[in-house]
């Protein structure tokens, strides 16, 4: 079976990504989410630190309570920052979207199969934690029921790994200075 | 109990802190303990130090302030994280109980303990020590206005003289 492209299936699953504020893990995602949001002020691209993506949504979650936060990350990223799946799950931040674009390999640093390529199933953990809901999307048919977790606005936290190929992310030519993005972001939020 | 243990979290409290994330440690009993009881603020128990830099800068970016407590060898699993603190200019307020000093008993301590400054003032953070009871709720403040008014990033050190080497 052929896995699902990430350029078709990350905008099909956000929809309308003005809804959120989103945070996006290092490489890839952070690739995926700049091409889908053009960086409007909503969102927030990691670029080092990784394994960051995670906690920093748990702390805006947390500060804003009546927003939705969408963390978008790769598995990479969610590996190294496993015991925050924990943190999130006990904090249960209702407010808080986990999407693990999943290709099972480190795309960034030349393909090198990664532990979910290896049999490391990341919504079982996720479960394991207590998240309240957790998804995997792996066909079409998965994928917009994913979408309708997103569009009913489901107490959360919410995990959902989406399963991809290892197709490359759109091209995007981002701002590297998170200083920049910081203030950016929150000038929008706050003021 | 120890009254000046009261009083910092008090100052804590006092400066709009609402979000307290810890890696349990003895030093820090009473800080947590008051967040714990405290339903105006979030006290978060952490899997490893470093997850507390992320939450800081993203309460930040949720315009709220946080402060990550943790002992002197959960400094090194934060350096990298601090990548986003010193890249990203956030403000980052952290209070750190010493071990590995004046008075260690165990000798494992000793390693990360000599490293706190030099590995922290390395990722562009600033440490302040306190020696005596008199200074905590001072110096705390100092501290605090550094780090929300003046946006800088600064650690707090709770000398082994201060809180007690034998307390662990």
């Amino acid at each position: 079976m052929n896995l699902l492209d990430r350029k078709k299936a990350i905008p099909i699953l956000i929809g309308d990504n003005k809804r959120f504020l989103i945070i996006s893990g290092l490489a890839g995602p952070a690739k995926d989410i700049g091409f889908l949001t053009k960086e409007s002020p909503n969102t927030f691209l990691f670029g080092g630190a990784m394994g960051g993506a995670l906690p920093t949504s748990l702390g805006l979650a947390l500060a804003k309570p009546k927003k939705t936060v969408l963390c978008v990350s790769g598995d990479g990223d969610i590996l190294m920052s496993m015991g925050c799946l924990a943190t999130i799950a006990i904090t249960k931040p209702k407010n808080l979207i986990i999407i693990c674009v999943d290709n099972a390999s480190y795309l960034e640093t030349g393909g090198q199969i990664s532990h979910t390529g290896l049999g490391v199933n990341l919504d079982l953990i996720a479960k394991g934690c207590g998240f309240r809901i957790t998804k995997t999307i792996v066909t079409e048919e998965q994928l917009l029921e994913g979408k309708k977790v997103l569009d009913d606005n489901c107490s959360g936290p919410v995990f959902i790994l989406l399963k991809v190929s290892k197709s490359n992310p759109p091209k995007y030519s981002r701002n590297w200075n998170a200083s920049e993005e910081k203030f950016k972001f929150r000038k929008n939020l706050i003021n | 109990m120890k009254n000046w243990q009261n009083r910092l979290y008090q100052t804590l409290k006092n400066d709009g802190i609402k979000l307290f994330s810890y890696v349990p440690d003895a030093g820090h009993k009473i800080l947590i303990d008051n967040a714990k009881r405290d339903n105006s603020v979030t006290a978060i128990p952490l899997t490893s130090e470093g997850e507390g830099i992320g939450i800081a800068a993203g309460s930040y970016l949720g315009g709220s302030k946080a402060v990550l407590l943790m002992q002197s060898s959960g400094v090194g699993n934060c350096i990298n994280q601090l990548s986003l603190i010193k890249h990203g200019q956030f403000p980052f307020f952290t209070i750190i109980t010493m071990r590995g000093e004046f008075g260690e008993e165990n000798p494992w301590q000793f390693a990360m303990g000599e490293a706190v400054i030099p590995t922290l003032n390395a990722m562009g953070v600033s440490c302040i020590k306190i020696e005596k009871e008199e200074d905590v709720e001072s110096t705390t403040k100092a501290a605090l206005t550094m780090v929300f008014k003046s946006e800088r990033s600064v650690a707090v050190l709770l000398s082994q003289k201060l809180i007690g080497a034998k307390l662990f």
